[in-house]
C-alpha cells in the first residue's frame, strides 16, 4: 500500500517534471563592457547575440547587461545571471578574466566563455579572433595612402592583443612605404568617446593623415571626418556610415557563427572547455568593403592579401623581423608561434616610443 | 493664484519629507520613461526596488547591497563634513584611488609574507594616502587661496594616470604574462579584506562605514568641531566671531574626507576588487556626492541614501537582465533622483500660498 502510493506520487512527480524540463529554454547570457550602441566592439557582440536568438528561435533565451565595469561589478552581474538560470555566459572583455574565473568556480554547471583572456577552467573557455590579420591589410592600405607618412594609432590598453595589432599594421605599412612613421597614443579605456576623440585630434594635429584605432567607439571617425583629409578604418564593426571617407575599410569581428556553435554544444551536452583563436580563414575576422576613395591598384593589392591570408598562404608575422632593440625575433621565412603572439609585449624594429610599463 | 513665499525658517518637516517625495517622483517619472521605452513600468520599478531585497535571489543580492553601499557611505560621510562647512571636495575619486594604491602597495611589499600586522598597516597607509592627496588642495587653498573645487577635481585625473602607471609598472604582477594589473590580493591571505562572516557582505569596509556614520553623528551633534563646521557653513562671518580658525577647518575637513575616501579605496582594492588595475575606479567618489546630498548631509540620511543608491545599481542590473532595459535608462533614473531632490528642495525654504498677497 505504502509502496504503491510512493510509486504513484513518484510517477506524478515525474509526469509533471518531464514536460517542465522539456519546456526549459537554454538561457544564454552576455556581459558587455560598453553600450550595445557603441557602433564597434560591443555592437558586434550584440549582433552575435541577436544571431543566436534568430537561429535558435524559441529554443534559446538570451539576456545581456551592458556597460559593466571590469571588476567587482562584473562579478556581481555574472553571479546574478548564473542565479537566474543562465546555462552559458559570454563575458566579452579582457578585464572580465578574474571575475569570470571566480564566478565559474561557484557555478560548476554553468558554462562560461571569456573573450580575449588566457585563464581557462573546466567550465571556462576562451575565445578570440586574429585581429592582427586584419591589421596587415589595414597597414598596407595606410602605408600606400598616407601623404604625410604619419599614421596615428589610438591604443586602448598595452596588452598583447593591442600590441600585436600595432606591430602588424606597422610592418605592413613599412613594407609598402619605408618612410612611414607611427604615432601611438594610449587611451587606457575601451570606450570613452570624449577621450578617443581627443586622441584622434591630437594625432591629426601632429600631422597624421591616417587614424587607426583599437578603441570601441566611432568618435575617432567623427573627429577625422571633421578634420578632413584624414582616412580611418572601422574598428570591430564596419562603421560604414563614415564611408566612403574618412572610413575607407574596416576590420569586422564576426562572432555570430562561434556563438551559435557554442550554444548548440550546450544544448547537445557536448560543450567542453576550449581555446579558440580564429582568423580570416573561418570568417571570424572580416574586412569591410574597401571604399572607392582607395585607388584601384591599392585596393587590388589589399584584396590579394586578404585572399592570401584567408587561404593560409600568407602569415602576417613572417621573418625577417627584428624587435625594436634590433635583436632578431624571426629569421628569414620563419613564422611566429601562437605562444609568442599571445604574450607579445614588444614593439618591432622601427616603431618609436616605449610600451607603457 | 499661486504664489511663493520664503519661509522665515527652513521647514523641518519638509526637509525630512523632500527625499521621500523625490523618490516617489522618480518612481513615477521613471515609470513613464520605461513605459515610453515599451517596457512594463510597474514591473520595472518593482524589479529595481523590490527584487534585490525580497526577490528569489535576495539572499545573494542583499549582501551585495552592503558591498556596493559601503564605499559610497564611507566617502559621503567625509564629504558631508566639508559640504556642511562650505568646503567643496569634489575630488574624492582621486583620494579613493591614491588610498587604494597606498594600501595595495603595502600589501605587495610584504608579499608573500604572513603577518597579522599587514592588514592594519594597509588600513593606516590607505587612510594616509587619501589624506595626503587631499592635503594638496587644502594647502593650496590656505596658502594661496586657490579654489579647492577645481584643484581637487583636477587631481582626480592625475590620480588616474598614477593608477595606470602603477598597474603597468611598479605594482604589476610579475607572473601576469606581461598583462597590466597587480597580483590579486584576494589570493593573499594576510592582505585579503574578506567577509567577516561569509555570505553576509560584511567586510571591514562596511564596518568602517557604519562606524563613520556613528562617529560623524556624534561629531556633528556633540563635539565643538561639529559646531564649528555647522556655524561656518551657515554663517561664515559669525564663525569668525565664534573663534573658528577657517584655515584650520579647511585642512581638517579636506583631510578627514580624503582619509575616509582613501580608506574606502583601500578596503575595496583589498576586498571586492582585489587587483590594482587601470580601471579600478568606477566612480564611487563622484556618486558619493549624490549620496551626501540625497542624505541631506546628515549621517543617518547618508546611510539610507547610500543603501538606496546601491539598490538602484543592483536593481538596475536586474532590470537590464530580465526586461532588457538599456543601461542608459537606469542612469537617467539615478540622475532623476538627485534632480527631483533638488527640485523639491525649494519646499524646504519656500511655501506655496494660494491667493493674492495681503496688503502690508
Amino acid at each position: 500500500m505504502k509502496l504503491t502510493k510512493l510509486l504513484t506520487s513518484a510517477a506524478v512527480a515525474l509526469g509533471l517534471a518531464v514536460p517542465a524540463f522539456a519546456d526549459e529554454k537554454t538561457k544564454v547570457g552576455f556581459v558587455y563592457v560598453g553600450p550595445v550602441g557603441d557602433g564597434g566592439w560591443t555592437y558586434e557582440h550584440n549582433e552575435g547575440r541577436l544571431a543566436v536568438e534568430e537561429y535558435f528561435g524559441d529554443e534559446v533565451e538570451t539576456v545581456y547587461v551592458e556597460s559593466v565595469p571590469e571588476g567587482p561589478d562584473a562579478e556581481r552581474v555574472m553571479t546574478q545571471m548564473a542565479l537566474e538560470g543562465a546555462d552559458l555566459i559570454f563575458t566579452t572583455s579582457f578585464g572580465y578574466m578574474d571575475p569570470t574565473i571566480n564566478v565559474a568556480a561557484k557555478f560548476p554547471n554553468v558554462k562560461f566563455e571569456h573573450a580575449t583572456g588566457y585563464k581557462r577552467a573546466d567550465n571556462v573557455s576562451t575565445y578570440s579572433a586574429r585581429f592582427y590579420e586584419g591589421r596587415a591589410v589595414q597597414g598596407t592600405i595606410a602605408g600606400r595612402m598616407t601623404k604625410s607618412n604619419i599614421v596615428g594609432y589610438i591604443g586602448s590598453y598595452p596588452i598583447p592583443e593591442v600590441i600585436r595589432g600595432i606591430n602588424s599594421a606597422y610592418l605592413h605599412a613599412r613594407k609598402v612605404n619605408p618612410d612611414v612613421q607611427f604615432k601611438i597614443i594610449w587611451a587606457f579605456t575601451w570606450f570613452d568617446p570624449a577621450k578617443e576623440a581627443d586622441a584622434a585630434k591630437v594625432l591629426i594635429e601632429q600631422g597624421a593623415d591616417v587614424i587607426l584605432q583599437h578603441t570601441d567607439s566611432t568618435a575617432p571617425q567623427a573627429a577625422a571626418e571633421a578634420a578632413g583629409g584624414v582616412i580611418t578604418f572601422g574598428q570591430a564593426s564596419d562603421m560604414a556610415e563614415f564611408g566612403p571617407l574618412p572610413r575607407v575599410s574596416s576590420i569586422i569581428d564576426n562572432w555570430a557563427p562561434y556563438y551559435i556553435e557554442r550554444t548548440q554544444a550546450v544544448i547537445d551536452g557536448t560543450w567542453t572547455s576550449v581555446d579558440t583563436w580564429d582568423g580570416m580563414d573561418t570568417g571570424m575576422v572580416k574586412i569591410g568593403e574597401i571604399s572607392d576613395a582607395v585607388p584601384a591598384d591599392v585596393k587590388a593589392e589589399a584584396e590579394a592579401m586578404i585572399a592570401a591570408i584567408a587561404s593560409g598562404e600568407y602569415e602576417p608575422f613572417t621573418g625577417p623581423i627584428n624587435k625594436q632593440d634590433g635583436s632578431v625575433w624571426l629569421a628569414d621565412g620563419e613564422t611566429a608561434d601562437d605562444g609568442t603572439l599571445a604574450g607579445m609585449n614588444f614593439y618591432v624594429e622601427g616603431l618609436e616610443g616605449t610600451i607603457p610599463q | 493664484m499661486l504664489r511663493l513665499e520664503r519661509r522665515p525658517q527652513p521647514s523641518k518637516m519638509w526637509s525630512y519629507l523632500t527625499p521621500l517625495i523625490a523618490v516617489a517622483a522618480t518612481m513615477i517619472v521613471g515609470g513613464l520613461l520605461f513605459a515610453a521605452l515599451g517596457k512594463p513600468p510597474v514591473e520595472a520599478i518593482k524589479t529595481i526596488f523590490w527584487d534585490p531585497l525580497f526577490g528569489p535571489f535576495a539572499s545573494y543580492s542583499r549582501p551585495q547591497l552592503l558591498i556596493k553601499a559601503g564605499p559610497l557611505i564611507l566617502i559621503a560621510i567625509g564629504l558631508a563634513l566639508g559640504f556642511k562647512a562650505g568646503i567643496w571636495n569634489i575630488g574624492a575619486e582621486g583620494q579613493y584611488i591614491v588610498g587604494a594604491i597606498c594600501g595595495a602597495a603595502v600589501a605587495l611589499a610584504f608579499y608573500p609574507m604572513d603577518g597579522f600586522f599587514i592588514f592594519p598597516l594597509m588600513i593606516l597607509f590607505g587612510g594616509l594616502g587619501g589624506f595626503l592627496w587631499a592635503m594638496i588642495p587644502a594647502l593650496l587653498k590656505t596658502r594661496f587661496g586657490t579654489n579647492e573645487i577645481l584643484v581637487s577635481l583636477m587631481l582626480v585625473y592625475v590620480a588616474e594616470q598614477l593608477l595606470a602607471a602603477m598597474a603597468l609598472g611598479p605594482l604589476k604582477n610579475p607572473e601576469g604574462y606581461g598583462f597590466p594589473g597587480s597580483r590579486n590580493l584576494q589570493q593573499y591571505e594576510a592582505a585579503y579584506n574578506a567577509e567577516i562572516i561569509a555570505g553576509t557582505g560584511m567586510h571591514w569596509g562596511v564596518v568602517a562605514a557604519l562606524i563613520s556614520v556613528i562617529m560623524a553623528y556624534i561629531l556633528l551633534g556633540r563635539h565643538v568641531l561639529g559646531f564649528h563646521i555647522r556655524v561656518t557653513g551657515e554663517a561664515p562671518r559669525a564663525a569668525g566671531f565664534a573663534g573658528v580658525h577657517t584655515g584650520r577647518l579647511v585642512v581638517i575637513c579636506l583631510g578627514l574626507s580624503g582619509a575616509l575616501a582613501g580608506l574606502a579605496g583601500m578596503f575595496e582594492i583589498s576586498g571586492p576588487s582585489g587587483v590594482v588595475s587601470i580601471d579600478f575606479n568606477v566612480g564611487y567618489g563622484f556618486t558619493a556626492i549624490i549620496v551626501a546630498f540625497l542624505g541631506r548631509l546628515h549621517p543617518l540620511g547618508i546611510l539610507l541614501a547610500g543603501l538606496l543608491l546601491a539598490l538602484t545599481y543592483i536593481g538596475g542590473e536586474m532590470a537590464q537582465m530580465t526586461l532588457n532595459l538599456p543601461s542608459a535608462a537606469i542612469q537617467v533614473f539615478q540622475g532623476m533622483l538627485l534632480f527631483f531632490l533638488l527640485a523639491v528642495d525649494f519646499l524646504t525654504n519656500y511655501r506655496v500660498r494660494i491667493g493674492q498677497k495681503e496688503a502690508v
